[in-house]
């Protein structure tokens, strides 16, 4: 019996399989490192001291941007303010108290869904709980709750799965010592995992800095001549201001805007380098 | 001597009381996830309800987007959405999952290692960024290439958010893929089968619940995006006719609300209208994400079956 010959053995076969999957990955990639040194050259020309500590001048058109990067650092300090203490906590709970039950799976669920709410519904809320309802007004206050509900579940799992890498058996040599659980998770737990909390938090903090459209009517303004003076004044924003100059104002210097775009992606790229430099220098430093 | 009967609680050392303050107070941070999710659902729904009986219904299932003019059809809009985030999808679940393979089965380690961060920046990137590179870049790039009037359209929208869903895609997919025992490729390899018959014969099969996963947080990214597609999709919410509509400007549910929510009137039918929108984006994301929950959650239980 003859086998009619296949149009390729399965070797060639695999061959051009591999190409091409080879060829998706860098046509997924390339864009990526092209957008980053596209930025990186043309908003270089851009920073300079004046544009790092001015205000903005001409309806914006020229002058700094200090309130917009302040304004992010406000936020960003606020957001962690109301998310670092709770999502730690959360994240104790499910690695060292919750049973697994149907209760547990409730929390879980509850956290997938906040994370895959869209970003602009979290605005609404904001808009509907924080300004209208409680009356703090469009305020760095507002803004900073609302992103921190955003921020909750990226912060609880990545610190509950730093406290679960912590071994079994120092929470049984604790405890064994005569320590009680609480002790335990305090002295032992929490100390060994604190480069993966670290980076979790910082992570979760990127997102919320980089974000527009939840502090869009929470928050964020389009121009202010003073910089913010209590946590109920609005604040310019550093992504905000890059929309308004990219898409609001006509005849923008286009030097400007490079320049916002470079600074915003330092300020986010900036903390996930230091996420990530803290994360290997704790695996490396492992000893278990 | 005056109680013969000393509770507990009164014998309680203070290093206890503490304790059980503190284990308290860890429980109900536990359980604030799903108060949130609460709290979101209620004030959406006080806020977008009234829109059901204020708004009359043939406004709400008419054809134009109009609210000057009280012209409040949600038709237009959900329209954009769709054809924003299948187009996305066309070009996300291909790039993604074949990336995802490569690193995961194909690619030696060091290439593996240089470009899964590289992927990583990607989703660190601010959707405003996105925006902004996709006006300055892809639009005009778009323009020129299919000779259009503008290049701000449904498909530089799903071009850029398809690209910005890739991360999605490829972590959670590579993840499924690594999770495949080893033992399931040694046998089909001893067997005679080629690397790449045991990618498509057995690799994927076996981690084909987590691909869906992928595929479908991918998705729910693209349907929930918001500054990016504002900048670039041309902010013009009409009904489309046919294929062209793709190389028109649209508008999606997103950008709606964001675009507009800033100059209505707290508690008008506007208002009202774009909660009622915020209501709908949020039941298609808990949906979504349910579903995927559920999905991944039966491959565990598969595996802890297969297990024991």
């Amino acid at each position: 019996m003859n086998l009619p010959k296949p149009f390729l053995t399965a070797r060639q076969t695999q061959k051009v399989g591999y190409a091409a999957l080879a060829g998706i990955a860098v046509l997924t990639v390339i864009p990526i490192i092209a957008l980053f040194i596209y930025i990186l050259i043309a908003g270089l020309p851009a920073i300079s001291w004046e544009f790092l500590s001015g205000f903005p001048r001409d309806g914006m058109r020229s002058g700094g941007i200090l309130p917009a990067i302040l304004g992010t650092l406000y936020l960003t300090l606020g957001t962690a303010l109301f998310s670092v203490p709770p999502g730690i906590a959360a994240a104790v709970y499910l690695a060292e108290y919750a049973p697994d039950n149907g209760l547990t799976r409730t929390i879980r669920i509850a956290m997938i869904n906040l994370s895959g709410i869209p970003s602009v519904v979290y605005g609404l809320f904001g808009l509907g709980l924080f300004v209208l309802f409680l009356k703090f007004g469009t305020s760095i206050l507002a803004a900073s709750l609302t992103l921190s509900i955003m921020t909750l579940p990226v912060i609880i799992s990545t610190t509950e799965e730093a406290l679960r890498s912590v071994p079994t058996s120092f929470r049984v040599v604790s405890i064994s010592m005569g320590a009680s659980k609480w002790e335990t998770i305090w002295r032992i737990v929490l100390p060994q995992g604190l480069p993966g909390i670290i980076t979790g938090i910082i992570l979760g903090l990127e997102r919320a800095a980089g974000e527009t459209a939840p502090i869009l009517f929470t928050g964020a303004a389009f121009f202010l001549p003073n910089l913010p003076n209590s946590p109920l004044d609005p604040t310019m924003a550093l992504p905000y201001h890059l929309f308004v100059i990219s898409t609001q104002i006509p005849g923008m210097p286009i030097q400007i805007q490079y320049g916002t775009v470079l600074v915003l992606l330092t300020f986010v790229l900036g903390m996930n380098l230091i996420a990530n430099f803290i994360r290997s220098r704790a695996r490396a430093r492992r000893h278990w | 001597m005056t109680s013969s009967n000393p509770s507990l609680e009164s014998t309680r050392p203070p290093a206890r009381r503490t304790e059980w303050i503190i284990t308290l107070l860890i429980r109900v941070a536990g359980y604030l996830s799903i108060f949130y999710v609460a709290l979101i659902s209620l004030f959406l729904l006080k806020e977008g309800l009234p829109a059901l009986t204020d708004v009359p219904l043939s406004s709400l299932a008419g054809k134009f987007w109009y609210p000057i003019e009280g012209y409040y059809s949600l038709w237009p809009l959900i329209f954009g959405s769709l054809t924003v985030t299948l187009g996305a999808a066309l070009f996300a679940v291909p790039l993604g999952l074949g990336t995802a393979i490569f690193l995961s089965e194909v690619a030696p380690k060091w290439v593996k290692e240089t470009l899964k961060p590289l992927v990583e920046l990607l989703a660190g990137l601010p959707s405003v960024v996105l925006g902004f590179v996709g006006i300055l870049v892809l639009s005009p790039f778009i323009r020129k290439a299919f000779d259009l009037p503008t290049g701000l359209t449904a498909f530089t929208g799903a071009l850029l958010l398809g690209w910005a869903a890739i991360p999605t895609i490829v972590s959670i997919a590579e993840d499924a893929l690594y999770g495949v025992p080893r033992s399931y490729r040694e046998a089909a390899l001893a067997v005679g089968a080629t690397p790449w018959q045991v990618i498509w014969g057995v690799t994927l099969p076996a981690a084909r619940s987590g691909v869906l996963t992928a595929v479908m947080l991918g998705i729910g990214r693209v349907i929930g995006e918001t500054m990016a597609v504002m900048m670039v999709t041309g902010n013009a919410p009409v009904l489309p006719s046919g294929l062209g509509a793709l190389f028109g400007p649209v508008r999606t549910m997103t950008a709606t609300i964001a675009s507009e929510m800033g100059e209505v009137a707290t508690g008008s039918q506007h208002y009202q209208v774009l909660f009622l929108i915020g209501i709908v984006l949020f039941a298609l994301s808990l949906i979504i994400n349910i579903t995927a929950f559920m999905v991944s959650n039966r491959r565990t239980q598969r595996v802890e079956r297969l297990l024991s």
